[in-house]
């Protein structure tokens, strides 16, 4: 779409005047006349829910940070009693917050998802893609870092654990943790970087969204057949076709944000986390919250620390690497039953990996049945062995089955355009066309 | 509707794993019996406090549990707060309440006299958190074999079935051991407390007792206090009173949330409502 043509007309004197200078209204609405494919469904509306969600954790962000005293005696204390209790509405506020980063998790799972399914980062969108690697690796650090704030029990010893990884490193892994800690154990020091870190990264977070932004703006948005826009006839300008489809996918995700925000607000909070970090006690079961469990599955099935380390940053890396795995020029799943198997089962598997996270590692798996002889550590009925065989075949899914899958698979044949006027359909349906694909996806 | 039903099943695979995680579900040794089956109406989605519960169980906890538990977040005016105990409307700063003024003037406070900056008591105000039975934890432990009291004012939210949990523990504790326990000194057998009695435990090492020890002593008796409503004060009562009051100290602004949860969801159904109307007006007649 980067031959987009702007439809804008400066009319008053000022706005010629600006357009000249600084062409920012023109930018605007360029952005809003954007030639959209008109099939996009409700998938893509993920795009602007995360900008929402974006926008409500730096809003609801910066006001706690007025009432947030980061320091170890003073942390827990103006959260829980300042701003849970006696500040205006910080309950809510808070509630916002803390909710809003599992609900932003949520958000960016199903985007990716969408992105994978439909191929959206084969060529010519692998940067677009990148990118947004790069900002779902940010999310983690921000999300991580922002739990600690809070100085409870699991702030505290989920902290200790994740930074104690950088220790499995040769040589640089002792200076690094002291780095990372500004002293020797998980103290104050590591409090306030945190806190600086944790208020610093948003930004950057919406920096890259920008380039992200931008970068879809060049080749257009990808769409559920995978078809290139080919004419005039298959795309709608953004707005209002876009915004008001967006707007209310917004609001439908807003009422699931607001029944968790006003009814079930801890739900995603761990009871040990209303207790304040003691660095004497630990607590009987440290877990990460949900949206870092399959990855730290991954990181507890491998028995090796350093190896297991490396595990968790190459779960990451592989999504990095998918264009490039990934080399069928047909884009969407529509079109490649048998990817589409493997993906749902990929799916499948990344849900077990956060189920096993979220277990004791010599946990049974099947109740009932002994955990059975031990092999490297556990027996083969525990979470540990499921967790292998799940990290087995997420790595395998990225680095065995795609490609051998992009080269081999018979892909169904792929519409003409990406729209096939309403008319033409039953009346004249083309020779050779997928039976209405549109229903499977 | 299939796509729908991929993203339900997201959201409920969410729920799940955050529920599956939570401590203690699947620890392998520590074990609990079910907690007892009582309800109250904050229990539901749209239920609040009752005041005169609260009224009561804050009787409980200042004439019981502040003996040896803090409460270190919750002040004075709080009990006069919209939801909580001694709310009146015709009073709408809780710091003029005079139920709640007389409580704060009742309990004494470290101070310095102005004049000579010598160390004094002063009585309290609203504005002052309440006080803390020991002047610093090694002394709650001193005075309490060992074992420090918890401050009360997140105990419901800081353990695993919150106001179900505290109720069950206290009219748990003490129940007498089953024969091959060996309870140590100063310690009571509560089928409730999180715990692994295997160690202590002499019969069919299949058969070890659920739950663990606890340092407290049975802290309710029948008419333990005198309830000023006239209510009956037989150990499940007081208990029953006093787990709602420490749900409400730990979750003060529950009625307030509660309702307004279903102002901003009307308003929000209602706009989505408009913005679906507006979406179908606009896609009206264009394919896609």
């Amino acid at each position: 779409m980067s031959e987009h043509v702007s439809t804008y007309e400066p009319k008053t004197g000022f706005t010629r005047w600006l357009d000249t200078r600084l062409p920012i209204v023109r930018f605007g609405a360029d952005l809003m006349s954007f030639p959209t494919p008109r099939n996009l469904n409700y998938w893509y509306t993920f795009g602007g829910i995360l900008a929402f969600c974006l926008g409500v954790q730096i809003v609801t962000g910066i006001i706690l940070a007025m009432h947030y005293d980061a320091s170890g005696t003073g942390a827990f204390l103006s959260v829980e009693r300042g701003i849970m209790r006696d500040v205006n509405y910080g309950w809510l506020i808070r509630g916002l917050h803390a909710n809003g980063a599992s609900m932003f998790f949520l958000a960016v799972y199903l985007h990716i998802l969408r992105g994978m399914y439909y191929g959206s980062y084969k060529a010519p969108r692998e940067v677009l893609w990148l990118l947004g690697c790069v900002i779902y690796v940010l999310m983690m650090a921000t999300a991580f870092m922002g739990y600690v704030l809070p100085w409870g029990q699991m702030s505290f010893w989920g902290a200790k654990v994740i930074t104690s990884l950088f220790g499995a490193f040769p040589i640089i892994g002792g200076p690094l943790t002291q780095l990372l800690w500004g002293g020797f154990s998980v103290d104050s020091p590591t409090l306030n970087r945190f806190f600086s870190l944790h208020y610093l990264l948003p930004f950057v977070i919406a920096a890259v969204v920008a380039l992200h932004v931008w970068a879809l703006h060049v080749p257009g948005n990808n769409n559920p057949t995978g078809v290139n826009v080919k004419s005039k006839t298959d795309t709608l300008p953004f707005h209002p076709y876009y915004t008001i489809k967006d707007l209310f996918a917004i609001l439908v995700f807003v009422i699931l944000f607001a029944v968790i925000v006003f009814y079930i607000p801890d739900a995603f909070e761990k009871v040990d986390n209303n207790i304040e970090a003691n660095p004497l006690v630990t607590p009987a079961h440290i877990v990460p919250e949900w949206y870092l469990l399959p990855f730290y599955a991954i990181l507890r099935a491998i028995p090796d620390k350093l190896t297991g380390v490396l595990g968790l940053a190459g779960a990451l890396g592989v999504l990095f690497a998918l264009p490039w795995l990934d080399t069928n020029k047909v884009r969407s799943m529509r079109y490649r039953p048998a990817a589409r198997i493997f993906f749902f089962v990929w799916i499948f598997f990344s849900l077990v990996l956060g189920w096993c996270g979220s277990q004791e590692p010599q946990g049974t798996v099947i109740p009932g049945l002994p955990v059975g002889p031990t092999i490297i550590d556990y027996g083969p009925n525990s979470v540990t062995w499921l967790s292998r065989i799940a990290t087995l075949y997420y790595f395998a899914y990225f680095l065995v089955i795609t490609p051998i899958l992009s080269r081999t698979e018979k892909t169904l044949p792929v519409p003409d355009s990406l729209y096939t006027p309403v008319l033409s359909h039953g009346v004249a349906m083309p020779v050779g066309a997928a039976a209405a694909p549109e229903t499977k996806g | 509707m299939h796509r729908f039903s991929l993203a339900a099943a997201a959201i409920a695979a969410m729920f799940a794993m955050a529920g599956a995680s939570l401590p203690g579900a699947a620890l392998a040794e520590t074990t609990q019996a079910p907690l007892k089956d009582v309800h109250w109406a904050f229990d539901y989605p749209l239920g609040m406090y009752d005041q005169a519960q609260l009224q009561r169980g804050y009787k409980v906890y200042h004439e019981v549990c502040s003996a040896c538990h803090s409460m270190g977040m919750v002040a004075f005016r709080n009990l006069a707060d919209k939801g909580g105990p001694f709310f009146n409307a015709s009073y709408p700063n809780s710091n003029d309440n005079p139920v709640v003024k007389a409580l704060a003037k009742d309990a004494q406070y470290d101070a310095i006299d102005s004049e000579t900056g010598a160390p004094i008591k002063r009585p309290g105000t609203t504005a002052d958190y309440f006080p803390s039975p020991f002047p610093n934890t090694t002394a709650a432990r001193a005075a309490n074999n060992g074992a420090l009291p918890p401050d009360m004012s997140l105990l419901a939210a800081a353990r695993e079935g919150g106001a179900h949990y505290i109720y069950s523990i206290v009219t748990g504790d003490g129940t007498t051991p089953p024969p091959g326990l060996t309870v140590p000194d100063g310690k009571y057998y509560d089928p409730y407390i999180p715990g692994d009695l295997s160690s202590f435990w002499t019969g069919d090492p299949k058969k070890v007792p659920l739950g663990g020890f606890i340092a407290m002593p049975p802290p309710l008796i029948d008419d333990r206090v005198t309830f000023d409503d006239g209510t009956k004060a037989t150990l499940n009562q007081e208990a029953w009173d006093v787990a709602a009051f420490l749900k409400w100290a730990s979750d003060p602004k529950m009625d307030e949330r509660k309702q307004l949860g279903v102002e901003v969801l009307i308003f929000l159904l209602i706009f989505t409502g408009l913005l679906y109307a507006s979406y179908r007006t606009i896609w009206r007649n264009v394919g896609h």
